[in-house]
């Protein structure tokens, strides 16, 4: 009885335990982002931004979400009703789902797969299907429009993201992001890291994940001036806070992919002893908040792509630089006898 | 035993939602069924220890093949009556089609059960799971063993890219194209025009002309 406890039941509560802790944090800390993302956006306007709710209104994120619920939930008459539902929890699920891989400290992830980095690029991919569903299913030409931009959009950017993961991998020979963070640990400290060694592919790579999370100057699909809200347009209510919870968690997660990827994850900068006494889920919260920070700068301060532009950057710009470093790199390791030891 | 069950829920959805993708009234239903089905085989992959090929399916397949066949199938207006008139005429090739398959498939699949020792015979054999990692053993197949087919693939598939582009690629100089290197090299010279416009006269073309003459 209890080896059957410990062999089948222990493990499926274990995982339960472990998302749960995850959502609830997660949750919790995208509430406070939110909150970050419009007092970064009013301080560059030179406004205060949400000041009402709670101290220096750190409670507004709250107020929205219990604003959102108590809304009437409004399905226009021409809609897909089921479909019409159903897109949002597809976004906001498969957001949710990457974060089951994001190793937020040296064994801190629910689950450690050696194909980490696949899953990642799998599941993503997967994330336009909420947002086609939902421009879809409203039977609105506004949403339709907008659905249909960011489909073309996500999938374009995918590309240069799918290349810039390519150079990772080519430099730390394995695909499991804790083995990722772990490549990275030099005596170098935080130079060791590859944003430094791959500094292109840096930028391509958050270049690539403002257009995939559709942020602004991305943010085509939703385009106030002239979608009115793209795809979200007929969705009120919960739907729609699902809709927004989504993006937050996947930019979020970008943010954190980032950091993974290029800024060492959980390592301190400099691996001396004020820095190794702070824990790493502290660094990793920290990097993690400084490229969020940074995607938070971006919208305020960059205007909107025109869609051709964002298509000749997607395709001409991107792809062509993260092509080329995929060679280079590939050629280097190839010249200087450079390969990582295989997993 | 937990195994099973997942077989048997993945199969049973597989089935099910195959079904319903020829069966379905309407044809976005029709690829959202699809989609279903193949996240279905991603679990049986899965299950077989193939995670490799089930991220694969559920990367190319269902994220950016069903995309573009969703894209299709929301744009154009498909008539449904029309689609189905044929269906008699295309049944017979149809099923026939679908039965040669069936066959080759259970000649394939079955003759190993049949005869285990037949997986010795094929080119290169299978490696045991815990021998070799799903991608360590799909890389030095690929790369290796067949490097001169995937780049013979490759190149083909080059090929109809480019075909693809200059079919569709319609030169014209209507188009207003950006040019960032034109609009980047601009300064206050090329960009600025002073003329002097006399007064009560229109605006000419010729005025700035004049007026560049004087200098």
């Amino acid at each position: 009885m209890v080896e059957y406890f410990l062999t089948h039941i222990w493990p499926v509560l274990s995982i339960f335990v472990h998302s749960l802790a995850i959502l609830v944090v997660l949750l919790v800390v995208i509430a406070f982002l939110l909150l970050l993302d419009r007092k970064i956006w009013a301080a560059v306007q030179l406004r205060r931004g949400p000041n009402v709710v709670g101290l220096f209104g750190l409670l507004q994120s709250f107020a929205d979400l219990l604003k959102f619920v108590f809304k009437e939930v409004i399905i226009p008459s021409g809609a897909n009703k089921f479909i019409f539902i159903i897109a949002p929890f597809v976004t906001c699920t498969l957001a949710l789902a990457v974060w089951a891989i994001v190793p937020i400290d040296e064994g801190w992830e629910v689950a450690n797969l050696n194909l980490g980095i696949l899953y990642v690029f799998a599941i993503s991919s997967l994330g336009v299907y909420g947002i086609i569903m939902g421009g879809w299913a409203s039977n609105s030409k506004y949403a339709f429009l907008g659905a249909m931009r960011s489909t073309a959009q996500m999938v374009s950017y995918e590309v240069s993201i799918g290349f810039v993961l390519i150079t990772v991998l080519l430099c730390t020979g394995t695909l499991n992001l804790t083995e990722i963070v772990n490549a990275q640990k030099t005596s170098f400290g935080m130079f060791g890291w590859y944003w430094l060694m791959l500094f292109p592919m840096f930028v391509v790579f958050f270049i690539s994940a403002l257009a995939e999370t559709n942020r602004p100057p991305f943010d085509l699909p939703e385009a106030e001036s002239e979608l009115v809200a793209g795809f979200m347009i007929e969705y009120s209510s919960t739907p729609y806070l699902l809709y927004m919870l989504g993006e937050y968690v996947s930019i979020t997660f970008m943010c954190a992919l980032t950091t993974i990827l290029f800024l060492g994850g959980w390592l301190p900068p400099f691996d001396v002893v004020p820095f190794t006494w702070v824990p790493g889920f502290i660094w990793f919260i920290l990097k993690t908040v400084f490229v969020f920070f940074m995607f938070g700068m971006v919208k305020t301060i960059v205007p909107r792509y025109r869609y051709d532009q964002l298509m000749r950057l997607g395709w001409k710009v991107l792809l062509p630089i993260s092509l080329g470093m995929v060679f280079i790199v590939a050629t280097v390791i190839f010249i200087f006898d450079l390969y990582p030891n295989a997993a | 035993m937990v195994a099973v069950v997942f077989f048997y829920i993945f199969a049973i959805f597989l089935v099910i939602s195959a079904v319903m993708v020829i069966s379905a009234r309407n044809p976005v239903y029709a690829v959202f069924f699809l989609i279903l089905a193949f996240f279905n085989a991603t679990g049986l992959f899965i299950l077989l220890g193939a995670e490799f090929l089930a991220m694969l399916l559920l990367m190319v397949y269902v994220g950016a093949v069903m995309v573009l066949f969703l894209f299709v199938v929301m744009m154009i207006d498909i008539d449904l009556k029309e689609m189905s008139r044929g269906f008699l005429q295309y049944a017979p090739i149809g099923s026939l089609v679908g039965i040669i398959i069936l066959a080759e498939i259970i000649m394939v699949v079955g003759g190993f059960t049949y005869d285990a020792s037949l997986i010795t015979t094929t080119a290169v054999p299978i490696p045991d799971v815990a021998e070799i990692s799903n991608l360590e053993a799909f890389g030095l197949l690929l790369y290796g063993e067949y490097v001169f087919f995937i780049e013979l693939a490759g190149i083909i598939l080059l090929v109809a890219l480019i075909g693809a582009i200059i079919l569709t690629l319609k030169t014209t100089n209507k188009a207003h194209r950006q040019d960032i290197s034109v609009q980047v090299a601009r300064n206050t010279e090329t960009a600025i025009e002073m003329v002097s416009v006399k007064s009560g006269q229109a605006f000419s073309k010729n005025d700035t002309i004049k007026m560049n003459k004087k200098g």
